[in-house]
């Protein structure tokens, strides 16, 4: 058996969600190969020959592939098929953008956002805003999965793996990439953050939030969230989101402020491992998975809360 | 432009989601039905983009129960021009929904197709990106803005880490974000002119689609619950308590 695991990577950085991708790959068996395709593949190839347990290093670069749609990747990873039982992908934007084109393409149905692998045709996820836990068994041939990164732990940096360069595919393609506007932060990633301090609607604005929430995040070198409503309002980007149709995190410490704590929020952040919840409302549905609760009306107490750290 | 939008019948958002004891599923039984939160969106984009001049009609599709035609009913009180209901009571997985939507544009040649970029019942995320796989057409997925460029569609879709901007040549698939606007409550005249709307009924057999499931449902469990923990009285003690937990 053989398993192709297609690299993720910003500014030629390998990016950690891959190394948990390749957690699952491994526990589906058999070799586990790493994709890099796109902008700066090659500074990313000597990071991805090191994850352990990886075979081979396949290096796809061409200006088709440069912001890695849709339609080139499809046309990079189909053929790449023939060779392996299975392909795994972070369940991040772009995973989420391409594995599905992959999946049809093969006329397969995908597993996504899988959380556990039980053996190579048996997998477990979410569904219901994580209000339920489905495991399912699949009849296809070839598996194309999407893997949730909090459920695993990240694979070593003890590899040593063969890297060989693979054609990018040909365009023109009907999908063309115009810009970008990416939000600039020294901040840790928000998925992979040890610690997190998310503000809800109660801050009221993008001013009060970036006066109270953000020197909190800074003084324990925290990532920010917020909640849909929050980010609806414009007090944060839309990438800031957590939750059930955001981003998933679990962190060593999550803080919620001003968060009523409805199951789509909460979907993305009660497998935190501690919580901690600040709201004025004694009944929010946030106390229910807050490990500490403070009852308190949030413009008192996180400047004191921020001071006091 | 004609465009075709698909709606899905799922449990409310609203709804708290009960495993059924025997673990085959959750419990569906007499409880609020709703049109997936993210489909609203895609109506809402489809009827201004007519009401812009943009668009000429608004084809809505669904799969699923019979009862699937009160969600497409909504869709028409909102501002679509009529309907298809591919009429089954077995669970279509993203696959099959995507199969059967591929004869429906075979059908219909709409120039655009915008789906939700996520059914909030199964959280697949993927029919809109299997559609335009299986017709061969450019995808703009999670989308925030959308802007008519000629013969093409402009995209700005919400990824991680920000904002990117795609152009498709049409006909395209798009499928949207939370983020792309508010979707409008249908007024009750609108509800009552939506009642005379056409909703033509078809089955998955009539397209010829194999829609059985390619995967299997072992189990359904409830998550881990979680225990609340404790209150605290004041900013102090839980500094102190998160210090003694080695959180900070
Ligand atoms: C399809 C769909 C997808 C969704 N996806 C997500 C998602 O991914 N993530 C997400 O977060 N939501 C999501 N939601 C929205 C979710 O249902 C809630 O509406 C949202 O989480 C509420 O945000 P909030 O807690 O900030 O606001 P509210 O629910 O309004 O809560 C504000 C809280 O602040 C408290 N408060 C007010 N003033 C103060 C004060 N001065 N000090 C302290 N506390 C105060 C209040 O007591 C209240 O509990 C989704 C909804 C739908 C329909
Ligand atoms: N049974 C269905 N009928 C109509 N549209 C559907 C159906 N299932 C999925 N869709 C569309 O595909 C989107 C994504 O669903 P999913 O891939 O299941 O998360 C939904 O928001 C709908 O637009």
């Amino acid at each position: 058996m053989a398993v192709l695991v297609i690299a993720e990577h910003h500014h030629g950085a390998l990016s950690d969600a891959t190394h948990k991708v390749v957690t699952a790959a491994a526990k589906f068996g058999g070799d586990v190969d790493l994709l890099v395709a796109g902008e700066h593949a090659a500074e990313v190839v000597p990071a991805a020959a090191k994850v352990s347990g990886v075979r081979k290093v396949l290096k796809a670069e061409g200006e088709s592939l440069r912001k890695q749609t849709g339609e080139s990747m499809e046309a990079l990873v189909v053929p790449l098929m023939a060779n392996y039982d299975a392909v795994f992908i972070a369940a991040s934007t772009t995973g989420k953008n391409i594995a599905p084109r992959i999946a049809a393409r093969l006329d397969v149905m995908q597993l996504s956002e899988i959380i556990d692998v039980v053996d190579s045709s048996t997998f477990t996820r979410p569904i219901y805003a994580g209000n339920a836990i489905m495991t399912v068994k699949s009849s296809d041939a070839k598996k194309v999965i999407t893997v949730r990164g909090t459920a695993f732990e990240a694979a070593g940096n003890e590899g040593s793996a063969s890297v060989e360069d693979v054609a990018a595919p040909e365009g023109p393609f009907k999908s063309e990439f115009v810009s970008e506007e990416m939000v600039k932060s020294d901040r840790p990633e928000l998925t992979g953050a040890k610690r997190v301090v998310s503000g809800g609607r109660a801050l009221g604005s993008a001013d009060e939030f970036n006066r109270l929430i953000v020197p909190l995040a800074d003084k324990l070198g925290a990532a920010v969230g917020a909640s849909r409503a929050a980010v609806d309002a414009g007090y944060a980007p839309n990438d800031y989101q957590v939750g059930q149709t955001g981003k998933i995190v679990a962190p060593e410490l999550y803080i919620a402020i001003g968060i009523s704590g409805a199951i789509q929020h909460l979907a993305g952040m009660k497998d935190s491992k501690i919580i901690v919840a600040i709201n004025k409302d004694e009944e929010a549905p946030i106390f229910q998975v807050a490990d500490y609760g403070l009852v308190a009306d949030l413009f008192n107490a996180v400047p004191e809360l921020t001071e006091a750290l | 432009m004609k465009v075709l939008v698909p709606v899905k019948r799922v449990i409310d958002y609203n709804v708290k989601v009960r495993v059924k004891p025997d673990k085959t599923g959750v419990d569906l039984a007499n409880v609020k039905m709703s049109m997936n939160p993210f489909d609203e969106i895609s109506v809402e984009e489809a009827v201004r983009m007519k009401e812009a001049g943009t668009v000429t009609e608004i084809v809505v599709v669904s799969v699923g129960p019979q009862q699937a035609q009160e969600t497409l009913r909504t869709a028409l009180a909102m501002g679509a021009d009529r309907g298809i209901l591919i009429k089954t009571d077995a669970t279509v997985e993203p696959l099959g929904v995507a199969k059967l939507l591929a004869k429906v544009v075979a059908d219909e040649s709409p120039d655009l197709v915008i789906l939700g970029k996520q059914a909030i019942d199964d959280d697949s995320n993927q029919t809109g990106q299997m559609l335009a796989a299986l017709l061969d057409w450019p995808q703009g997925t999670f989308a925030f803005k959308l802007e008519k460029d000629g013969d093409k569609l402009k995209v700005t879709r919400e990824v991680d880490g920000g904002l990117q901007t795609v152009s498709l040549t049409l006909p395209a698939i798009v499928t949207v974000d939370l983020r792309l606007n508010e979707p409008r409550y249908a007024s009750l005249p609108n509800i009552m002119k939506a009642k005379k709307k056409e909703i033509v009924e078809k089955t998955p057999e009539e397209y010829g689609v194999d829609i059985s499931p390619r995967l299997t449902v072992v189990t359904v469990t409830e998550p881990p619950v979680r225990q609340a923990g404790e209150k605290v009285e004041d900013v102090a003690t839980l500094v102190s308590k998160l210090k003694t937990a080695g959180a900070v």
